[in-house]
């Protein structure tokens, strides 16, 4: 019985991770049966992101160092990979209409690192939020 | 002929020594040969000239430009604030009200000769130096100067040891000793790290002014001259070039970039 409901809990976990579609449902059903919360993925406002979607999971991080040491040692700023692009695009509407910071649980970053056990210093620094007059814009 | 292949080969490495005295005799006798073999011929004027106020942003910086300030204290008032200002609304450099550990970029020094009963005031910030000495100490390659001059904090690499602080001869370097919040997109900063007036590093990539010159230009005395001394045909090269200039403390040899007029 406890092993069915198990192996159930697991194949919804591994649905929600391949149809990020799904995840809303799938999160307001673990709110019931005590399961790991899963990440809420917050989908960018373009089309489609810089690269496929398998791939910026994998390798968003290496895109990111690579192209930080370029823009703040050489100055380099034309590339597309940064970091402030993924806040802005991603960016996460709080009860305020404002975007939420790192803070929140449902901070794009956070909520996938939350889930994965990875903790990231980026938002010691980093504005883990755009700016205001940034976010009405777009 | 020895003696040039030597400083092209300084140039490549792109590492120079500090050596003050051999750079004064360098100079010296350039100077001697200029004045000896060719009167009236600037030697060194030759192809350096290149507008770069537009730059490509796919390209790194080079070092055919190197940014400066020029600030005439006769137009800096005492009373006035607005570089200072601008500084902490532009980084969002907030403090905690205790101004002994407190993070600034730039401050206002007002400084009193007792025998005249002269009193100037002087914004001071990080001031670039061509030979910084906080580069020099840094243990872990955070403290660097990008090849257009601009002295930087990598905080990525930073740990927060502040020799730099020790160094650095113009007092210009904070530590952050708290945790912060709310940073501005353009100014990342955080605690356990070293940090200082950055020249407005993404304002000048973007083909501005840094914030605390425009400021001045806006609501202050209009002091503050930034551009690039580099280049000729550029405001600030030709001031430097008409009239006595000074730098802080120039008799260390770092070769600050920021160049006060009217210091007494």
């Amino acid at each position: 019985m406890t092993l069915r409901r198990i192996s159930i809990v697991m194949v919804a976990v591994v649905m929600a991770w391949v149809c990020p579609h799904k995840a809303e449902a799938a999160a307001e059903k673990e709110s019931t049966d005590n399961s790991v919360p899963l990440p809420v993925i917050a989908r960018g406002q373009g089309e489609n992101c810089v690269a496929d979607t398998q791939f910026m999971r994998r390798n968003h991080m290496t895109m990111l160092r690579h192209q930080r040491d370029e823009t703040m040692r050489e100055g380099i700023r034309g590339n597309q990979y940064s970091l402030r692009d993924c806040i802005a695009c991603h960016a996460v509407m709080g009860p305020d209409a404002m975007p939420v910071t790192v803070a929140n649980p449902e901070h794009f970053c956070r909520s996938c690192h939350d889930y994965a056990a990875v903790n990231i210093d980026c938002f010691q620094c980093h504005a883990s939020r755009p700016e205001p007059s940034v976010a009405a814009i777009e | 002929m020895n003696m040039k292949r030597k400083t092209d080969k300084k140039n490549l490495a792109g590492t120079p020594t500090i050596d003050p005295g051999r750079r004064r005799f360098l100079g010296t006798i350039a100077a001697a040969a200029g004045v000896t073999l060719a009167p009236g011929v600037i030697l060194y004027g030759i192809g350096v000239s290149k507008p770069v106020l537009a730059r490509d942003l796919d390209v790194a910086v080079s070092g055919d430009v190197r940014w400066g300030m020029l600030i005439d204290l006769n137009l800096c008032d005492s009373g006035c604030n607005e570089c200072v200002s601008a500084c902490v609304e532009e980084n969002a450099l907030q403090g905690h009200g205790r101004p002994a550990t407190d993070a600034q970029w730039i401050r206002k020094v007002d400084i009193h000769d007792p025998d005249t009963g002269l009193s100037q005031s002087l914004p001071v910030m990080c001031q670039h130096c061509a030979e910084p000495t906080c580069v020099d100490v840094c243990p872990t390659g955070a403290s660097f100067k990008r090849a257009d001059g601009i002295v930087l904090v990598d905080r990525h690499i930073c740990i927060g040891c502040r020799y730099c602080m020790m160094a650095c001869p113009y007092k210009a370097r904070s530590f952050v000793h708290e945790e912060l919040e709310d940073q501005k997109p353009h100014a990342p900063r955080g605690q356990g790290t070293v940090e200082s007036c950055n020249m407005c590093v993404h304002r000048v990539d973007a083909g501005e002014q840094p914030a605390c010159v425009e400021a001045c230009g806006k609501n202050g005395g209009g002091a503050m001259l930034f551009g690039d001394l580099k280049n000729p045909d550029s405001e600030i090269a030709k001031r430097v070039a008409s009239y006595a200039t000074q730098q802080i403390r120039a008799d260390l040899g770092l070769d600050p970039g920021v160049r006060y007029r009217n210091l007494r």
